[in-house]
């Protein structure tokens, strides 16, 4: 039996660590990697939470849809991306500046 | 320490050390691939959880589905897209990263800090829900078909419209662009 408290320390720690992938890397694939280890971390909170919601497991549900949402947003983002690789010759999010043609 | 408690030990360390390895290597490709370490090992955290079939949706989803789309959107694009873009700008070593570190080692330290005040355990519905606990021989795919289909059956619509329209959305972006 492990206690809730070591799953939130888990996920905290994940989570920070994609907010340092998102505040420190140059590159907009590996801002998208941290937004999805700061996802994972959500869901793992979730998860662990619904052990003690066996009847509406609403934790556990909503787990799923968080990661239907993460799926299709990577689509999306990755799609965007290639977008703006193709106009911009670069993925630094800081090197895209414009928005004119 | 029972041998449940080492295997959590186990994966979480190796989830938080793949997942830092991935935000400090230079080298793209290994730090997808690391990537995928990380979110596997996530799924076994999952299951310790007691959430068997969250697990099996974040290997099929995830570590089949969003990698693979990755590796594809490398493989599509041109070979410069891998490259570092800091790569030629002068070395300044770790100054670059030094703000991003501190915010986050400062959010992780508050994080740390309000958890350990909190006391999940002591929450009243933890405490109170007895009956309502799952076991780890339950069968919870048995609770979820059931509840997705009744309790939230509106959101899961709305989700897969959701998910309809992005899929659509990504492919209109991704296509080339054509000549009218």
């Amino acid at each position: 039996m492990i206690p809730l408290s070591h799953f939130m320390f888990v996920s905290a720690a994940l989570f920070c660590i994609g907010l340092f992938a998102i505040l420190a890397k140059r590159n907009a694939i590996m801002m998208l990697i941290g937004i999805e280890f700061m996802l994972n971390a959500a869901i793992l909170n979730f998860v662990a939470f619904s052990k003690h919601d066996k009847l509406a497991s609403g934790g556990q549900v909503f787990a799923l849809f968080a990661i239907v949402l993460a799926a299709a947003a990577v689509a999306v983002a990755l799609a965007i991306i290639l977008n703006v690789y193709k106009y911009y010759r670069t993925i630094d999010p800081t090197r895209i500046d414009q928005l004119r043609d | 320490m029972s041998v449940e408690q080492i295997i959590f030990y186990f994966l979480s360390a190796m989830t938080l050390l793949s997942a830092i390895l991935v935000v400090s290597l230079k080298s793209f490709v290994r730090a997808v691939f690391l990537f995928f370490l990380a979110l596997f090992s996530m799924a076994g955290l999952f299951v310790f959880a007691l959430a068997d079939f969250v697990a099996i949706t974040q290997l099929v989803i995830y570590v089949g589905g969003v990698l693979v789309l990755m590796i594809f959107a490398f493989l599509l694009s041109n070979k410069e897209l891998l490259n570092n873009p800091d790569k030629k700008k002068p070395q300044i070593g770790l100054v670059h990263y030094l703000p991003g570190m501190v915010v986050s080692l400062l959010f992780f330290g508050l994080l740390i800090f309000v958890f350990t005040q909190l006391n999940p355990a002591e929450f009243e519905w933890v405490k109170t829900s007895g009956e309502n606990t799952l076991k780890p021989t339950d069968n919870t795919i048995h609770y979820l078909g059931i509840n997705i289909m009744t309790r939230y059956l509106l959101p899961f619509e709305v989700v897969s419209v959701l998910l309809l329209m992005a899929l659509i959305g990504a492919a209109h972006l991704a296509r080339k662009e054509r000549d009218v």
